[in-house]
């Protein structure tokens, strides 16, 4: 009898043990691809925000002047393309699922001091590479238009004045 | 680079789908889209695996024809096509009047 | 005593309703003479932020229609871009896809076996069936990451691959699940109890399924051999699968098609697994997509279309989505006509509705 069929089952499933797992009390199994919540590592970010342009909900906010990595795990959808995207592998993809909260709160990374101190010394280097090309760019500019000065004494023909262009890249 | 599109006017659209519906072809789905200031209503027919398109432009404010004399089951589409463009759909079988959609603005996709 | 006749209000609360559809009954004593359905409490709008996302971020916002179908939407859209841009995805790309896909449709169907043993009242079956539905869950977890929402496919292939190992590791889950739905199958197909709540409830003929164009299990249970994958596109030109159909035309042959069809998905996963060819899953893209396009697959619910209208820009001009229970509606008021008070609740769970879907 079909009704039988199902009487076994039944009880075959009550001396079984449960299907399902206590999970508040014991482990939950998370398999190793789950895609939990994102984390930054913040002895490497660079803050240079790719992350912040590549997230389709926009929960992802950089503070370059605060020196801060802001995420809103409750705006999150956990679809990993910060993490594929980051250039200095400093996002990662946990595991764990995020934790439940009363509010739709946001979580602040600050950037270590080390990284801080290492942005400061990258930001100082750049700023006396680029005021070292300044100088030698007025010098070159200063000597074009001795050059030109002199080139007019003897053909009277105007300098080619590519100073302005130069600086603009210089910025840029 | 749809296939088996026919592109025709507003006038002929019901003479042209009592056509396909003696052809033996079955409406699979009308949908309204955007261009510019004009709508591109697109009719799909389905027979077996094959599948062609009908497609007509109308300007705003233009009244189109119910195909639903024709294909009684395609009174779901007009009524999406009316709630979402605001497309006046004259003489559908079951109109809803605006009401298949619970939008908070009225025709959000004009 | 000539019957008078009442309005039922059904829905869109409900126990027995997994999404919000409100049917008006039209009823002369036990019986309903007309039903009225009417949907539109979950509209979201998804198919307008085409105009406002990046069209490789409307992914995420195309799987995002439905939970259960979430890979097919995706993927729908996914393919209909790729039409238009002139992309061929890697054949590792298409297997991989046809196997996530195929795994979908198992999790849908156990899912609906589950909601049917809970339309008709008997809630041990629904447990049992809803607990091998864990372990698709569970392998799609494995596979992608992600339990409902998979995130792994894009316009040009994968974003991630899925481990040979992984993949070796879904044989004996599939044998396990698929013994466990046989000893369910005999419940819902010889159980007598069963039986007199679904044989002959809601019967839909052959010639009005076609007419309605209804779609899916609903049209292949009248009768109708019609599935759109059939049509070949990602890997199923390369797997073996027959069209499952059943002559009966009412919730047991539904039930039936449904059933049957999960044992088919298992077989092409396997014949998936068996072939999976070593290669990349990813092709790189290059501008933007220009031009129009539908694609039509099979979804769990049955067939769906995508429409996309591209004009060349990063932002797409339409989006469509013609989901199986949009066409499965005028079907559902059909066989609702005539049938008892009682057999409404299992008649609107037959054809699988999935209004979120419906409505986007």
């Amino acid at each position: 009898m079909a009704f039988v069929n199902f009487t076994k089952t039944e009880l075959k499933n009550l001396f079984k043990k449960p299907a399902t797992e206590k999970y508040p009390e014991g482990p939950s199994t998370i398999k190793d691809a789950t895609r939990g919540h994102v984390a930054n590592n913040m002895d490497a970010c660079v803050l240079c925000s790719v992350c912040q342009m590549r997230c389709p909900t926009g929960a992802i906010t950089v503070d370059r002047k605060a020196q801060t990595w802001t995420i809103r795990p409750f705006s999150c959808i956990q679809c990993r393309r910060c993490v594929d995207n980051c250039p200095k592998k400093s996002l990662s993809m946990q595991k764990e699922y995020t934790e439940p909260d009363m509010t739709k709160s946001e979580q602040v990374y600050e950037l270590s001091d080390k990284q801080k101190q290492f942005l400061a010394e990258q930001a100082r280097q750049a700023a006396e590479r680029a005021a070292a090309a300044m100088e030698a760019k007025k010098k070159a500019a200063e000597e074009k238009k001795a050059q030109a000065a002199a080139n007019a004494e003897s053909l009277t023909k105007p300098p080619v004045n590519d100073e302005k262009k130069a600086d603009d890249k210089k910025e840029g | 680079m749809l296939e088996n599109l026919e592109e025709i006017e507003l006038v002929g659209l019901l003479n042209k789908i009592k056509e396909i519906k003696t052809d033996g072809w079955l409406v699979m789905q009308i949908c309204a889209t955007k261009i510019g200031e004009n709508y591109e209503l697109l009719y799909t027919f389905g027979k077996d695996y094959d599948v062609k398109h009908v497609k007509i432009t109308v300007e705003p404010g233009v009244h189109v024809p119910s195909v639903t004399d024709i294909f009684p089951a395609a009174f779901l589409y007009e009524n999406e096509i009316h709630d979402l463009f605001g497309i006046e759909v004259d003489g559908i079988n079951h109109d809803y009047k605006g009401g298949l959609y619970r939008t908070a603005t009225p025709a959000p996709f004009a | 005593m000539a019957s008078k006749r009442s309005v039922i209000p059904f829905g869109p609360q409900h126990p027995v309703l997994p999404e919000p559809i409100h049917i008006d009954l039209v009823t002369e004593d036990e019986k309903v003479v007309e039903a009225i359905p009417s949907i539109g409490f979950v509209h979201r709008g998804l198919e307008h932020l085409v105009t406002k996302k990046d069209f490789g971020e409307m992914v995420y916002v195309a799987e995002r229609i439905c939970g259960i179908c979430s890979f097919g939407h995706g993927y729908g859209y996914v393919n209909a871009i790729e039409h238009i841009m002139d992309i061929h995805p890697t054949d590792r790309a298409r297997y991989v896809r046809t196997l996530l896909f195929e795994l979908s449709r198992m999790h849908s169907h156990i899912l609906w076996l589950g909601l049917m043993a809970d339309a008709f009242g008997f809630e041990s079956l629904f447990m049992e069936t809803w607990k091998y539905r864990e372990k698709v869950l569970d392998m799609l977890e494995a596979a992608t990451g992600g339990r409902v929402i998979f995130s792994i496919i894009r316009i040009g292939g994968l974003r991630k691959d899925v481990p040979d190992d992984v993949l070796k590791g879904f044989l004996p889950e599939l044998d396990n699940i698929v013994e466990g739905i046989k000893a369910c199958e005999k419940s819902f197909l010889s159980d007598p109890a069963v039986l007199s709540r679904l044989k002959g409830v809601g019967y839909l003929s052959k010639e009005d399924a076609i007419n309605l164009s209804c779609e899916g299990p609903m049209l292949r249970a009248s009768g109708v051999a019609h599935d759109n994958r059939t049509r070949g596109y990602a890997a199923y030109d390369d797997v073996d699968f027959e069209i499952i159909t059943s002559d009966e035309g009412d919730s047991y042959g539904r039930c039936y098609v449904r059933i049957q069809e999960i044992y088919q998905s298992a077989d092409i996963i396997r014949q998936c697994i068996e072939k999976m060819p070593q290669e990349g899953i990813y092709v790189p893209i290059k501008g933007f997509p220009n031009g129009e396009y539908m694609t039509i697959i099979e979804q769990p619910r049955g067939g769906a279309c995508y429409y996309v209208h591209a004009s060349g820009k990063k932002f797409i001009e339409r989006m469509r989505v013609r989901t199986p229970t949009f066409a499965n509606i005028p079907a559902l008021a059909k066989t609702l006509q005539g049938c008892d008070v009682a057999d409404v609740p299992i008649l609107v769970v037959t054809i699988d509705p999935c209004i979120s879907c419906t409505e986007r």
